[in-house]
């Protein structure tokens, strides 16, 4: 009877992983897209106005998660942009809720306050801090201390 | 602390940023940027050689450029220049440049395998991270060939940076996902177990992922995992929270890595007693840490302490061996469902409604029944109100589904339309499956019509009425509850489909009473007949004859209906042809033949209910597997469903004993045995076949009536002075229905009728045909009807084949014909101008796609037959596009399971000849030729 159940959990788990990340304003305009699964460039359009749709509606009374195709998107705003991880609908909510909020609080001591403008010019210095936090679609490292050395040494560097 | 400023670095690259927000229009940004495209590509192909600088410049504009939806063509190989540069900055917008815009081309595809390659064997940790964050991002099959070699090697290496290994092990999880078969297990498996053991947290993070994905898919290789796997997590929840320093976040110790550690554990039965008991302190000091009062007001403290927990709960759930703890969580999740924060009354619902499916805390679940309703009343998200819908679900039993049931039938009155079906199908499960007693039931599903009719699908109606004819105890109690709920003024169609159903089997039950009489029953239907749609009036039709049978009173009633035009001249096929049908059937039937052509229908046979198969369906991918089964149960259900039976089918359901003298009759699939050798002499060979899968030659003539269905669905496929096979068929998309009757022509019952289609080893993947068997037994004059489903796979050529095998008087009787299931059935018609008409005409202009065929007429050649037939070909007929109005033109697409294909035709005729030249020209080639086929031989 475990195996058998053992074969269910396995079967249920797979591809258990982040799909995208996406930061957008409230108007809709992308700041970061981070794709881990192939979708073809169509697709990720159809992707980004969905997740706006569905997200935008949305007011502090409902809860950081939407339902979304066979996904779930967890989500959270910081004053006009939408900071959203796409994941599996068996995923630990919370644990991507706070990788959002730990996410942002990393950007904020990057860019010294961070403001939509800084995404925009530094774009690509954005998807270095994606990199060092989440790869392959997996959390990376959680610790701010760690990633803004790592940072500082990159920026070093240039 | 470091920061940076705005756009440092390069400051062309923050000029073009500018310029481009400052527009103020589309057109401006386009301007902008074309005016910047052409600098750049005279920057890449002046004659001065770029510096690195200038060249990560211009590559990371070009690449903003592709982000802001732009298509690329040039700069790939500027990009790949990049990656050999020895500066970081440059390295780092060459390999983003490749990240974001990977290619397939395949030249480009090895340089950039070389450069990664370079970094890989650099030892300088900046530029080896680089090259495996390229490899995670692309994750191509290519470079699957290229490095999962190499990758473990770096991974489980004792001088690798810390910072490279957590990339090197997201990266061979990433190609492990992508191209499994390409990784090699090792040496080194049992050393990146042990990287659950080490020093940097961050490496044990990234890790536990790895290992996660690979112990699913090799628990044994794994095991060893589990203890490594405990023994951390117990160190982290133990620990004190400045312990962790880098790793505590709002004073909760590692939260991200407890959670994959949890995960990890999930993939595994309870460990051994040894560890068991480790694992079980770990999930009480979770469980108990969840009670201390909280370290920080913040809700990041809070999300981070229950993230752990929630995933805690989760694999107490998944081992379900541990009763204390199950109603530990049970009573904790309680404690959130109040809880002021939505997300955690959100997740507490979700959460619980795993733990009500365990024997151990079922009871503790129950508890929380008030609270739960409460949500569904009060919540304001509509997704936790239906996280409460299922709860209310999975919690419910006997002892509370009364309850249940109710609240879930007043919350469908303002229930959110995206959620009606769903609570519809809960609810009806719910009612079948606790009721005790059947008249609540019956009262629970008329309420379900009520409230929300139009979301009562046909599985719900057709399950009440099998469980009504099932059960007679209800039977009268339904009679009376229908025609009650009937008298309303406004009620809705599958009211009264259900009314009309029940009344015309047990009408009679409540007949005794005035109030009820069979001419007031009838009225009250009737009064509502001229409002419903084409299927509910068919229905009705059927229980006006079954009342003839049940109230002779009626009769001249029913059959002044009957006779009216607006029946007998319905424009409608199937109604017309039930009122002429059941008038004649009123009239020259006498009492006894009616007594047994409309007889009570037989109990339905037992099987899954049709609407938990529905809603398994509705349930998506979770349980994906089971959809297959769900189809089929739906589709035999569909065929089954409770139709009151017309004549015909009613003839099936009485076998005649004498089939089961025979020891056949249970078992009407059964090949037919070789008949006694009183035969005639005729039949020689079909004496000596011991097997139905030995097929007779094709009945002569059989190719003729063949060809005559290809361009329409009705008719008569065969006769011969026995038996007359008739069609009746019906195709949408890739889908199709058709109905087969067999006609005993003679007065002597056909025994051991067996009929059975054959799909030739070419045909069978591409086409899906599933019916039932037939009663074997055809009585003399009778006439027995089979329902095929078709579903086209893909494309075919081959016809199949139906063989019928059936004894009379004595002798063994063999007949095949081809079943008339084309390809061009599952032809959709598309309407299109002239112009699209040749453009598209001309891109299919590969000689493979065309195929023409130049013949004589068999036919009079009459424009509008012509035309007639085209159109019952199926593809639509397109008027004013030939630019010779003597031609005929015409498109369709082709649906089958798997593609569509368009399809173009051009039909000349040439009248001086009689001769016709017919062009197809598809996108495949064997489709051209079939259609080709099938149509020439029209004219």
């Amino acid at each position: 009877m475990r195996l058998k159940r053992l074969g269910e959990l396995c079967k249920r788990r797979e591809g258990l992983e982040i799909r995208f990340i996406l930061i957008q304003n409230r108007a809709g305009k992308t700041r970061l897209a981070k794709w881990y699964m192939q979708f073809d460039d169509d697709e990720k359009q159809k992707l980004i106005e969905e997740v706006h749709a569905v997200v935008t509606v949305r007011d502090a009374k409902h809860t950081n998660f939407v339902e979304f195709r066979n996904f779930k998107i967890i989500y959270r705003r910081y004053a006009g942009l939408y900071f959203c991880i796409c994941v599996d609908v068996n995923d630990n909510n919370l644990a991507y809720l706070e990788a959002i909020h730990n996410f942002v609080e990393v950007l904020n001591e990057y860019f010294h306050n961070v403001c939509e403008l800084d995404l925009v010019f530094n774009f690509y210095k954005v998807y270095t801090v994606v990199d060092e936090m989440f790869l392959a679609g997996e959390i990376r490292e959680t610790s701010q201390t760690k990633v803004l050395k790592q940072l500082l040494m990159l920026q070093s560097l240039e | 602390m470091p920061a940076v400023s705005k756009g440092d670095g390069m400051r062309g690259l923050a000029v073009f940023i500018s310029d481009i927000r400052n527009c103020k229009s589309k057109e401006a940004e386009i301007k902008r940027i074309n005016k910047e495209l052409a600098n750049i590509r005279s920057k890449f192909k002046g004659d001065k050689a770029l510096d690195g600088y200038s060249k990560k410049k211009y590559v990371c504009k070009l690449l903003f450029i592709f982000l802001l939806g732009h298509d690329i063509d040039f700069g790939h190989m500027e990009a790949v220049n990049l990656l050999s540069s020895n500066r970081y900055t440059e390295k780092q917008i060459g390999y983003l440049f490749i990240s974001v815009l990977v290619n397939s081309n395949s030249e480009l595809i090895r340089l950039i395998n070389n450069a990664i390659k370079n970094d890989l064997a650099s030892r300088n940790p900046t530029f080896m991270g680089l090259a495996l964050h390229c490899i995670a991002s692309v994750g191509s099959r290519e470079m699957a060939e290229a490095f999962a070699g190499e990758i473990p090697k770096v991974l489980v290496a004792g001088d690798t940076m810390d910072s490279v290994k957590q990339s090197a092990a997201l990266c061979l999880l990433r190609l492990y996902r992508t191209s499994p078969d390409l990784v090699p297990m090792g040496d080194w498996t049992s050393r990146v177990v042990h990287l659950l053991n080490d020093q940097h947290l961050g490496v044990v993070t990234a890790a536990t992922s790895l290992i996660t994905t690979l112990a699913q898919k090799n628990p044994e290789e794994f095991k060893t995992s589990v203890s490594l796997a405990v023994s951390r997590l117990s160190r982290i929840v133990t620990s004190a929270s400045t312990d962790l320093q880098d790793y505590t976040y709002y004073f909760v110790p590692a939260p991200w890595l407890s959670v994959k550690l949890l995960r990890l554990l999930q993939c595994y039965p309870p460990p051994d007693p040894a560890v068991r008991g480790r694992l079980t302190e770990c999930l009480e000091t979770i469980l108990n840490k969840a009670q201390e009062p909280p370290k920080s007001k913040k809700v990041q403290h809070s999300n981070a302490k229950n993230a752990v927990l929630f995933e805690a709960i989760s694999l107490i759930i998944h081992h379900d061996s541990e009763p204390n703890l199950l109603v530990r969580a049970c009573n904790q999740l309680g404690q959130f469902l109040q809880h002021r924060e939505t997300n955690l009354r959100y997740l507490a619902l979700e959460s619980m409604c795993t733990l009500a499916s365990s024997e151990f805390s079922h009871e503790a679940v129950k508890t929380h029944i008030e609270t739960v309703i409460n949500a569904l009343k009060t919540e304001r998200d509509v997704s936790v109100r239906q996280r409460a819908v299922d709860l209310l679900y999975a919690m419910c039993d006997r002892s509370n589904a009364p309850q249940i049931v109710a609240e879930m039938l007043s919350y469908l009155e303002t229930a959110d339309y995206s959620i009606r079906e769903e609570i519809v199908l809960k609810v009806a499960i719910l009612a079948e499956k606790y009721a005790v007693d059947y008249t609540w039931y019956v009262d629970t599903i008329l309420n379900l019509i009520r409230i929300a009719g139009d979301y009562v699908s046909e599985e719900v109606w057709y399950r009440v009425i099998q469980i009504v004819i099932n059960r007679d105890d209800v039977q009268g109690y339904a009679a009376k509850t229908v025609f009650e709920a009937l008298q309303a003024p406004a009620c809705h169609e599958n009211l009264v489909k259900v009314g009309g159903y029940i009344l015309g089997e047990f009408g009679n039950l409540i007949a005794g009473d005035p109030r009820s009489s069979p001419l007031i029953q009838f009225n009250l239907l009737h009064s509502k007949f001229h409002l419903c749609s084409v299927p509910t009036r068919a229905l009705l039709l059927s229980t006006y004859i079954k009342f003839v049978n049940l109230f002779p009173e009626v009769k001249p009633t029913i059959q002044d209906v009957l006779r009216s035009d607006s029946q007998l001249r319905n424009a409608d096929v199937e109604l017309q042809q039930r009122a002429v049908e059941y008038l004649r059937l009123s009239t020259v039937a006498s009492t006894d033949i009616l007594a047994t052509v409309l007889e009570e229908m037989p109990p339905f046979p037992e099987r899954e209910s049709s609407i938990l198969a529905k809603l398994k369906k509705k349930k998506g991918p979770s349980t994906v597997t089971d959809l297959e089964d769900t189809k089929r149960e739906r589709s035999v259900d569909v065929n089954g469903g409770p139709e009151p039976a017309p004549a015909s089918t009613s003839a099936m359901s009485t076998p005649s004993p004498s089939a089961d003298l025979l020891g056949l009759g249970a078992a009407p699939a059964a090949p037919a045995g070789p008949p006694p050798s009183s035969g005639g002499g005729g039949l020689l060979v079909d004496v000596f076949s011991d097997s139905a899968s030995v097929v007779a030659p094709l009945a002569p003539g059989s190719e003729d009536n063949f060809a005559r269905f290809v361009c329409k669905n009705n008719g008569v496929l065969f006769e011969n002075q026995l038996l007359q096979i008739g069609l009746k068929s019906e195709f949408r998309q890739n889908l199709g229905r058709m109905f087969i009757f067999y006609g005993n022509k003679t007065s002597t019952q056909f025994l051991n009728f067996t009929p059975t289609l054959i799909c030739s080893d070419d045909l069978q993947p591409n086409l899906n045909l599933q019916t039932k068997p037939v009663d074997p037994t055809v009585e003399g004059g009778a006439q027995v009807q089979q329902v095929v489903n078709i579903e086209c796979v893909s494309d075919f050529t081959e016809a199949p084949v139906l063989n019928i095998q059936f004894r009379y008087g004595g002798t063994f009787q063999n007949v095949s014909v081809q079943l008339p299931i084309t390809l061009n059935k599952f032809f959709q018609p598309t309407e299109m101008a002239s112009q699209d008409f040749f453009q598209r005409w001309k891109q299919l202009s590969n000689p493979q796609q065309e195929v023409q065929n130049i013949f004589k007429a068999k036919h009079p050649m009459d424009t509008e037959v012509t035309k007639a037939k085209i159109i019952g070909f199926g593809s639509a007929l397109l008027e004013e596009v030939d630019p010779n109005p003597a031609n005929f033109v015409g498109a369709g697409i082709i649906h089958t399971k798997t593609t569509q294909i368009g399809c173009l035709l051009r039909l000349e005729p040439n009248l001086q000849a009689q001769m016709y030249r017919l062009t197809l020209r598809t996108s495949k080639e064997a489709v051209s030729q079939r259609l080709c086929e099938l149509l020439s031989a029209q004219f």
